[in-house]
């Protein structure tokens, strides 16, 4: 029986989804049960006061939540949310439910036995309840009592091999895609440049001086599967500055139908014999590319790396051979201000390993140098970026303005001349100008 | 020049005591005011100050504010001050 009655959430459970109320209930029961004889260090029914809560906020039509709170490991600024609710006397098992965020393996990798013992302690010391991955990519602890923070922190760094990951005005717990562990589309190794980052900026991730949150996301290459031009102060975007490799008899083995378009996706429905003109040739965006007596061709210089055809024909396309990467700068979501798309800030940069990627963290020292003096407080850098200007960031980072750094012509026009600038300044001998123009 | 430690703690449980009745949570970057210094020598001092627990950190999750420990409803009101 449960210990509140949760009408509305069961609702929930009925729709074709699965549903989160059903996994609640699930660790209710199991925490009820107590099969594994553990010795809960908090509420053994916390998950039942959460669905009760849950359901009272569903009536209330309003949080049961507070804002926020003073708790955190020692050293820590980061890494622990503090949660309290505002009904701890209909509600005793969730009167302290703060949040832990623990930094996720690069790339998700992990083995089963790793994940059991983090599940173990989590059993032990917290609500049994998490999210892997929250929208940040940690793994997400939800719910624990304050005087498990410590334990939970001591058990993770010494025996688990773990750290917490960031929350509030740090670095977050940078993220990335699975690489070249898995993918053969990869550009760069964005598993070593990640972890390289994350050991390289533990004061950053750890201790909060940032005018607000700041990301750091990784994808191997333009598919962009962390979606980090959309999620990330830094993207950090695969790509190559060569030709696209062609094999001409792949090519042939797709349009005679013996290979599968898309590697096999969308095989549920019969769209008919692959018709490379329709599928590839016309939707490339820039028009770059042409198929005629059977041999593709592609005018590299008019790629924007879209990759539409070389995610339909995997066997015959694949990245050129000089690979690298494009950092881009300023995504967010709307907060303060709207949504925004990272910009252009490096069109290609090798990434280098040998060096531990210096030429990367000099830029993202500059971009923090410049961002920790000049934002204001809640101001992520997409922001200041549009309030001082793309000119001011590529003065900053000592960067030249290049076209690519453009999106479209006469649209955002924001690099100018300074007078040091052009050769002569700005005067100028007016009766040689005479001489070529009249008044 | 380095920030004197001593000097940098008396300015800021100065400046954030005088604000108490009305304020008990401050930004990073007011910290870096009171000090007069760039953000990144402010950051040494004031992590000292947490280390020694002058200071404590307050955090909504998507922000982190610092306060003198002990100042404001949330401690008391936790129970955790």
């Amino acid at each position: 029986m449960a210990k509140h009655e949760t009408p509305l959430l069961d609702q929930l459970e009925s729709g074709p989804w699965p549903s989160f109320v059903s996994d609640m209930k699930q660790e209710a029961e199991a925490r009820a049960k107590n099969e594994g004889n553990v010795e809960y260090q908090v509420a053994q029914d916390n998950i039942e006061d959460l669905l009760g809560v849950l359901e009272l906020s569903y009536n209330d039509c309003t949080t049961h939540w507070k804002h926020g709170g003073i708790v955190g490991v020692f050293g820590y600024g980061g890494g622990v949310i503090g949660r309290y609710c505002d009904q701890p006397e209909k509600f005793p098992g969730v009167a302290h439910f703060h949040t832990l965020r623990v930094n996720q393996p690069s790339g998700h990798f992990y083995t089963t036995d790793y994940l059991k013992k983090l599940c173990d302690l989590w059993e032990f010391r917290g609500s049994g309840m998490t999210n892997m991955h929250g929208s940040t990519g940690d793994i997400i602890f939800l719910g624990t009592t304050t005087p498990q923070l410590e334990e939970i922190f001591y058990e993770m760094t010494h025996k688990l091999d773990q750290d917490l990951g960031g929350s509030g005005s740090n670095l977050r717990t940078p993220s990335d895609c699975i690489g070249e562990a898995r993918c053969e589309f990869a550009c760069y190794d964005t598993q070593d440049l990640c972890t390289h980052l994350t050991m390289e900026y533990q004061d950053e991730l750890h201790r909060p001086a940032f005018p607000y949150k700041f990301k750091f996301k990784f994808d191997g290459c333009p598919n962009c599967c962390v979606a980090s031009i959309a999620r990330a102060d830094l993207s950090f975007i695969g790509t190559w500055r060569d030709e696209i490799q062609i094999d001409q008899e792949a090519v042939q083995a797709y349009v005679n139908g013996e290979l599968k378009p898309n590697g096999g996706a969308h095989a549920g429905r019969d769209w008919g014999p692959f018709d490379i003109q329709k599928e590839v040739i016309d939707l490339c965006p820039t028009g770059c590319m042409k198929y005629e007596n059977g041999k593709l061709e592609i005018n590299n210089k008019e790629c924007t790396r879209c990759m539409h055809c070389i995610n339909v024909m995997p066997r015959a396309l694949r990245p050129g051979k000089d690979k690298g990467c494009s950092i881009l700068a300023g995504a967010k979501a709307p907060i303060l201000d709207g949504a925004q798309m990272s910009s252009m800030l490096v069109p290609f940069i090798k990434v280098n390993k040998e060096d531990k990627y210096a030429e990367i963290k000099e830029l993202i020292e500059n971009i923090w140098d410049w961002w920790m003096e000049e934002g204001k407080n809640r101001e992520r850098l997409g922001e200041l970026m549009k309030r001082q200007g793309f000119q001011k960031l590529l003065e900053v980072t000592g960067l030249d303005p290049d076209p690519r750094m453009v999106q479209e012509p006469r649209h955002n026009p924001y690099i100018f001349w300074k007078e040091e600038e052009v050769p002569g300044g700005w005067g100028r001998d007016i009766n040689e100008f005479r001489k070529h123009h009249q008044r | 020049m380095a920030l004197d430690y001593e000097e940098s703690k008396e300015k800021i449980v100065e400046a954030l005591q005088k604000k108490a009745k009305t304020k008990s949570k401050f930004y990073f970057n007011d910290l870096s005011k009171i000090l007069e210094a760039k953000p990144r020598e402010a950051k040494k001092i004031v992590n000292k100050l947490i280390e020694e627990g002058v200071l404590e950190y307050w955090s909504s999750g998507s922000t982190t504010m610092y306060g003198l420990k002990g100042m404001g409803k949330q401690a008391g009101a936790e129970h955790e001050g």
